[in-house]
Order: C-alpha cells, then structure tokens, then sequence
C-alpha cells in the first residue's frame, strides 16, 4: 500500500491539486479563468467518452452486461446507504440528508478520471466501456435520493425539469454522446484524431484542470468549520465504505484490476457539478453549502489523494 | 432633429441564483414582460449561498414593463423564491423610447 501510495503522491495530477488547494490557502489571486476550466472540463470529458466508444466498438456486447447490471444496482444502494447514514447516525433533517445523499449517489467525473488515469498508469488499464458505467452509476443515484425528498416533503412538481437537468447534463451529454461517436467513427477517421484525445495532451490537460479543481476545493476549506465534524467524517467514512462496495461490485461484475479500481473510486466519489443543480431546485430548503462542502472539500480531496490508490488495494484483493 | 419622445415604464431587476434562469425567465414572460436581458452577475448577500460549478456566479436578470405588469412580478417571486432562494428583486422607474414595445397589446 505504501509503495501505490508514492505512486499517487508523487504524481503531477495529485501534487497539481494540492499546489491549487495551497495556493488557495495563501489566499493567491491565482485561478484558471473561468472559460478555460469549463473548456477544459468538457474537453476531458468528450475525450473519455469518445475513447470509451472506440474501445466499445472492438468488445462485444454480452461483455457489459454484467457489468451494468451490477453497477446499476450499485447506482440504487449508494443513495440508500448515504441517506440512512446522515438520518440515522448524523441526526440531519429529511432535506439536508436527500441532498447529500443526492451528491453522494451522483458521481464526480474528475474522481472518475483521476482513476483512470491511475489505473493506466499502474499497468492495469480499465475496461473500454467504463464511461457507460458511470452513465449507470450516476443516473439512478440522483434519482433516487431527490424521490425520498420529494416524497417526505410531500411530492414535488419540478420532476421533469430535475431529469432534464440530471439527463442532459454535461457530463451525461459530453460522456454518452462522446461514446457514441467514438461507436460509429470509422477506425481511420478516429486514428486521425486520436493523438489530440489521447495521450500526452489528455494528461497534461488533466494537470492542469486538477489544478483548478484544487482551488475551487481550497475555497471551500473555510466552510469547514461552519458544517463540523459529523460532515467530515461522513465524507471519509461515506468514500471508504462506498469504494469498498464499489471493489466488490466489480469483481463480481467481472471486471480486471483497473476497472475494478474505477468502479471502486467512483462508488466512493460525490457529485459536485451534476448534483447541486438538481438538489437545488427539487430541494430548496436543503442547504447547499453542506453538501458542496462535504463533496468538494473532503470527499473529493480524500479521494484523489489516498482513496484512489486505496481502491486499487481493495481491487489487487479481491480481483482474481 | 425630433425630440424623443419617452414614456415612463418600470425597470424590474432579479438578481438571483444561476440555476432559476429558466424557471425565472419562463415565469417573467408568463407575468406579462415582451422580453428581458440575462448577465450573469457575481457579489455577496446575507444568505452568502453559493451553488452550481462556478461558487458565486449567480444571474442579473432585467425587463422593462408597465407598472401592474411589474407589481406582478415582484408578489409572484415574493412568493415562489424568497423563503428557500437568494434572490433580491426590485423596481425602478425608467423613461425609455419606443414605449409600446415593452407592454402587451
């Protein structure tokens, strides 16, 4: 574990957050100006879909099933599990809870790719078809979460406009139609494009987006003190717990120690982009800063510095 | 060159979170506005509630109407927003040019 921890800590894509959560903390006038993450955000997630397509096209079809079963079923559990943690254990309030719970059944995109790239880079690339789990994974999961809301605060009239906010997201937009692009795409037509996709530009990319992303999570460290311990707890306990059930998930589905390791990360990861839109307009009495805070500035933070390499632990156990 | 000639209309201005804009901008339309300008905008309120991907962007959203067209609005969103929502509205009085183009036949 030591060593797989090194690993991840001496990589640029860890130690370009933690520069971006420092430079945060000094309080540095520095940022990525706005554009120029969004672009980058959408650039990241068009390449992952689009190779996820490519890759898709060469397997067979019977390979995913499995797979998606199971992470659809994984995508209905890790709201539940949220929820009752922060009713029972947290002493939260109905709509406080299904908010979180709605982040925490969601799943963060840039978790996903950080382990993606860790799985690559540990010689134990995922499966192709990783992006369609986490089509799988998140799509029920804010469901889920913002019904038990609704429902205990008595029935919400917003459902359609909330799934058209969840289905055509940028990340289920970007994700899936990048997938089915890379599906169609005539392999030479693809080779053609592909070094700008994938490889050197991809990485550096990422780099520098886990820089952004680290000032946009150091911004939310001063929140901290405001939402307590219970939260950051729950952020950490929430991540293992979930990446453990994740390892599980995937080894059972089948899958090899890099897309065990995904599954796994993204189990344990929190929506931070998808989710509070969402949560915002069928839950407004919910307060947003807990749960930004406890996805952005613990969970994901947790996640891309000792959990993703934790995952992989759990996957080189339990995958055989 | 003729004078202008200007009619008194009301100014109403939403300032409020990011993701109202298409209940916000829907709604204005259904009270009786022809039309509105969206910025986005960013600042600090007594809620200090940040939401979506960008923490602090929020949206500015202006249209000029006649006076009951205006009081609609602003008892509408009273009502819809501002016990759960950040949102801040206002009225100002504006002479524009051109005055039937802001109000319904």
């Amino acid at each position: 574990m030591g060593a797989i921890l090194e690993v991840n800590l001496l990589s640029p894509i860890t130690l370009a957050f933690v520069l971006g959560v420092i430079a945060r903390l000094v309080r540095s006038e520095f940022s990525l100006p706005r554009d120029v993450y969004a672009g980058l955000g959408i650039y990241l997630l068009f390449a992952l879909g689009l190779k996820g397509g490519v890759e898709l096209a060469k397997a067979s079809w019977g390979v995913i099933v499995l797979p998606a079963v199971i992470t659809l079923a994984l995508g209905c559990i890790r709201p539940l599990t949220s929820y009752a943690v922060l009713r029972r254990v947290g002493g939260l309030g109905v709509s406080d809870s299904a908010g979180i719970a709605a982040h925490y059944g969601s799943v963060s995109a840039v978790t996903f790719i950080a382990a993606m790239s860790f799985a690559a880079g540990m010689d134990t690339p995922a499966e192709g078809y990783m992006p369609t789990l986490l089509a799988l994974l998140e799509t029920p999961g804010i469901a889920i979460a913002l019904t038990i809301g609704a429902l205990k605060m008595g029935g919400s009239r917003n459902t359609r406009e909330v799934m058209h906010e969840v289905l055509t997201g940028r990340t289920l937009v970007l994700l899936v139609g990048g997938m089915a692009v890379g599906y169609v795409s005539a392999p030479e037509a693809w080779a053609q494009v592909a070094p700008f996709y994938d490889g050197a530009i991809f990485k550096g990319a990422l780099v520098l987006f886990l820089l952004e992303m680290g000032v946009v999570a150091g911004e939310r460290l001063n929140d901290l003190r405001q939402t307590g311990a219970f939260l950051v707890a729950f952020g950490i306990a929430m991540a293992v717990i979930h990446g453990l059930l994740g390892a599980a998930a995937g080894a059972v589905a089948g899958l090899g120690v890099g897309g065990t390791t995904v599954l796994a990360a993204m189990s344990a990861s929190a929506s931070y982009i998808a989710a509070p839109p969402a949560v915002r307009l069928t839950l407004p009495d919910a307060n947003p800063t807990l749960s930004l805070t406890a996805s952005l500035a613990i969970t994901f933070p947790f996640n891309i510095i000792v959990g993703i390499p934790l995952y992989y632990q759990f996957a080189s156990w339990l995958v055989r | 060159m003729e004078p202008a000639v200007l009619t008194r209309l009301r100014l109403v201005t939403i300032v409020g979170e990011t993701v109202l804009r298409e209940r916000l901008t829907r709604q204005l339309l259904e009270w009786g506005a022809t039309g509105y300008t969206v910025t986005p905008s960013s600042g600090k309120g007594s809620r200090g509630i940040r939401t979506g991907d960008v923490p602090g962007e929020g949206l500015r959203i202006e249209a000029v109407v006649d006076s009951s067209t205006a009081e609609r609005i602003l008892s509408g969103i009273a009502g819809l927003y501002f016990e759960h929502f950040s949102v801040i509205a206002w009225v100002s009085e504006v002479q524009v040019v051109r005055g039937d183009k802001y109000v319904r036949p």
